[in-house]
């Protein structure tokens, strides 16, 4: 042992207390300040499962995983079975009314009044009328604009300035057979089950959407 | 307050106040003041919420005519 390192030694052996129950309160006290450290300076991160490929059910993802990298986190968003339409070069997401009977179904043009009402339509109606979800998709369209929403494309060229990882399911690729030509370049893997649970595992937020 | 730079957020809706901000602050120097003015009432919490989780200090968040102003100072 040199002498320099001795002496630190020394300098610590000074400051450290003498008795065992103050050493013990000391090493207590060291080893919170060591936590909240580390915490303070671990990067969180965010893991997102898209399934959906319809325009309401690709918003979340997109918002929280732009969010997730604004407040500097580490995001990545897997899209399988049909989230990957969310990665075509191509972005065609519709707006389904299938299955969402709770879907509010309102004007986003007129009156003040009649915007504000909501205009129930039968589930019956929306799953059989043809043209009824091109007529949903482009009154969602036009609510989205004029509520200063960002659109998918967007929020999905954020993602892609930001980092956030976009991972596309190889599995559903081959399922659906998809050409990889009909997806954007910027997908940061074509993986499977293993990989990404290999990517999540470390995940502070893990979300199904 | 003297700000060195000022974002318009107004008529944007979550989540683009927030990333409008984290970009505007990349320009700045640490210490250096960022004023955003915004309409989505979300952003109360949300500018509250980036800050403390970002390291920059939020200075005041109030109501300004029909919409919002904020004063951030980057950590």
């Amino acid at each position: 042992m040199t002498a320099t390192t001795l002496q630190a030694l020394d300098k610590q052996a000074k400051t450290l207390p003498a008795d065992l129950a103050s050493l013990d309160a000391w090493l207590d006290q060291r080893l919170e300040e060591k936590l909240a450290e580390r915490e303070r300076k671990k990067v969180r991160s965010l893991a997102i499962i898209a399934t959906k490929g319809t325009m309401d059910m690709a918003y979340p993802p997109f918002i929280l995983a732009t969010t997730a990298a604004a407040l500097g986190w580490n995001a990545s968003i897997f899209f399988t079975f049909y989230g990957l339409e969310l990665l075509k070069k191509e972005l065609n997401a519709k707006v389904s009314p299938m299955g969402n009977p709770a879907m509010p179904m309102k004007l986003p043009f007129g009156p003040e009044w009649l915007r504000h009402m909501n205009i129930p339509v039968p589930n019956a109606i929306a799953a059989n009328m043809p043209g009824f979800e091109s007529f949903a998709t482009a009154m969602m369209g036009r609510t989205v604009k004029a509520k200063g929403v960002p659109t998918i494309k967007e929020l999905r060229d954020i993602c892609i300035e930001s980092d956030v990882r976009l991972l596309a399911c190889q599995m559903t690729v081959d399922l659906f057979s998809y050409r990889r030509e009909e997806f954007i370049p910027e997908i940061a893997g074509w993986i499977g089950a293993t990989s990404y649970l290999a990517e999540a595992q470390n995940a502070d937020v893990c979300l199904f959407v | 307050m003297e700000a060195t730079q000022t974002l318009d957020a107004r008529g944007l809706t979550c989540p683009l106040p927030i990333l409008r901000t984290k970009k505007a602050l990349n320009n700045l120097q640490t210490g250096e003041l960022l004023r955003v003015f915004a309409t989505d009432p979300g952003s109360v919490n949300d500018m509250a919420a980036f800050c403390q989780q970002t390291g920059n200090t939020l200075v005041t968040s109030q109501k300004s005519g029909d919409g919002l102003e904020f004063f951030i100072r980057k950590g």
